[in-house]
């Protein structure tokens, strides 16, 4: 399909650091992180008029799950746009918490990993057209979401080498990783998240006509901070689908062991260890992701690129295994998010005459993922032109309240109208009803549909109501 | 919660396409002067960074999530 929408679902980490004794626990600060949003909509999983969802997930991990985008950087400003709700979300907690007396500071990570082993998610759905036969697909995809951590990875040190295959700490020399997520997955595709973790979830839930579509919902990827790098993660994964789905120019490349060689490529920073591959070749990192760069250079040559992002997607591919390849990251070290941070730590480690395994150098990768723009590292780079921008920040903070072209826009313009109409709503993906009236509720199965005659008029309804009886209303929040 | 409020989203739609197609076009350059300065961001990322790095990391604890 060269249309196709696009989700990027975000588990945030949470801590709140008590400055004097005492603890507050991340469920705690988790509720009160979201009791501004209780307030606004007597709930904990609620759809804001921007389209998203936010939502406190297993585990008390704040989610933020953008809206449909049928754009690839309208999903990096509905990504960071979730970061800029949390981060107010975040400081209106901590001064609530420092107004009780418990004095400290609340951290929102946007990261994959915390100090115990324990591991939370980057989810992407792309919506697939249901012709695509889904078990050759995932046979087709699974080498490239093996390898893509090479490129899209958002890096991990570890202090005592590689962990081991339970999660323990290693006790060997200091590593970094491509990726953060790639020691937590294990199988190809199952419908586990949160024991087995697979590479993409089989849960078909397209939230569009399921005659015509299905979702493919990958949970292998790290969360990014570079907007470049979101970008490139979904652009490339983006482009392989497209050719997965046409049966063009792809090596049936099925690996022999998938959760072994996702850590052996994780965990190999010059890109040339081997894995085995189920015909019995062997492959480098480097050798996979050269043969789904090179396909996908010659199928957009010959088939056209309708998206505008599509020529920048290809040059950092490819020069980011340029850069892995030559050992010299200077051509991407604003652009990837593991470059980027690789680069400040190999500084700060020689500032500090010390090796990865100094407090210091983990400190500083876990900051990189904080997302106050003030205190954050990956912000503070950025600051400084040391991190590439995609997007404007006007246009982020105005994808705090607007949705992006697709059915998302419905729904956004559905809930402004029942909000301020004073009615009570449910609204999911597909369905936006007024509680008890069914004239006004609708079913829109249709994800890139801007328009519907039926639901426009339910919302011209309830404008004019509005206007009628202004004195009626309950008092906004 | 001011950004949960209704706004103006179509003048604003417009807008926001109209600065992305901008934006995809032009590579940024990066400012050589601040490029350089490292041990400037070093020393800023000093001052914000809690002083005990290891209870930083080790505090950061949370439940398994997807």
């Amino acid at each position: 399909m060269e249309q196709r929408i696009f989700g990027i679902e975000t588990e945030f980490g949470i801590r709140y650091s008590m400055t004097g004794m005492g603890q507050l626990g991340p469920e705690e600060a988790a509720r009160k992180l979201f009791r501004p949003v209780v307030e606004w909509g007597r709930s904990s999983n609620v759809f804001l008029e921007n389209g998203s969802r936010l939502y406190l997930d297993v585990g008390s991990h704040p989610e933020y799950a953008t809206a449909e985008c049928a754009d690839l950087t309208d999903l990096v400003r509905q990504d960071k746009a979730g970061e800029r709700l949390f981060e107010k979300l975040a400081d209106q907690a901590e001064e609530a918490l420092n107004r009780q007396g418990l004095e400290g500071k609340l951290y929102l990570f946007k990261n994959n990993a915390d100090s115990a082993g324990n591991s939370f998610g980057s989810h992407e759905n792309y919506l697939l057209s249901r012709k695509a036969e889904f078990s050759r697909l995932v046979r087709f995809l699974v080498p490239f979401l093996v390898s893509r951590q090479l490129v899209v990875g958002a890096g991990r040190v570890h202090p005592s080498g590689p962990p081991q295959i339970n999660g323990a700490p290693e006790s060997g020399q200091p590593s970094y990783s491509f990726s953060q997520r790639a020691d937590y997955v294990w199988e190809a595709a199952s419908s586990a998240t949160t024991r087995s973790r697979p590479l993409i979830n089989t849960r078909d839930e397209p939230h569009a006509d399921a005659a015509q579509y299905r979702r493919l919902h990958v949970i292998v990827g790290d969360s990014n901070m570079s907007e470049t790098t979101t970008l490139a993660r979904a652009g490339m994964t983006d482009l392989i689908l497209r050719m997965i789905e046409d049966r063009q120019g792809l090596d049936d490349l099925e690996l022999a062991n998938t959760g072994q060689a996702l850590r052996t490529l994780s965990h190999d920073l010059t890109g040339r260890t081997t894995v085995e591959l189920k015909d019995g070749r062997k492959m480098s990192g480097l050798d996979l992701q050269r043969l789904y760069l090179d396909a996908a250079v010659s199928y957009t040559d010959q088939q056209g690129a309708p998206r505008p992002e599509t020529e920048y997607v290809l040059d950092l591919w490819g020069r980011t295994l340029d850069a892995i390849e030559t050992q010299d990251t200077s051509a991407i070290d604003t652009e990837i998010d593991w470059a980027i941070k690789k680069k400040l730590l190999d500084r700060t480690a020689e500032k500090l005459d010390a090796d990865y395994s100094h407090p210091r150098i983990a400190q500083v990768d876990l900051a990189y993922h904080d997302i106050k723009q003030n205190r954050g590292v990956f912000y503070l780079l950025q600051a400084k032109g040391l991190a590439r921008r995609w997007v404007s920040e006007e246009s982020v903070t105005r994808a705090e309240t607007v949705p992006p072209e697709t059915r998302a826009a419905l729904r956004g313009r559905f809930i402004a109208a029942a909000r301020a109409a004073g009615l009570d709503y449910t609204v999911d993906w597909v369905h936006f009803k007024i509680n008890q009236q069914i004239a006004l509720s609708h079913s829109c199965q249709d994800p890139f549909a801007t328009e519907d005659a039926e639901v426009e008029k339910s919302i011209r309804a309830m404008q004019d109501a509005t206007r009628r009886d202004q004195r009626a209303m309950p008092p906004l929040i | 919660m001011a950004q949960f409020r209704e706004s103006s989203q179509d003048r604003q739609q417009n807008q926001a396409r109209e600065e992305d197609q901008e934006l995809i076009g032009a590579q940024q350059p990066v400012d050589q002067g601040l490029v350089n300065d490292t041990d400037d961001i070093l020393d800023e990322i000093d001052s914000v960074l809690e002083e005990n790095a290891e209870d930083y990391v080790r505090g950061f604890v949370q439940k398994g999530g997807q």
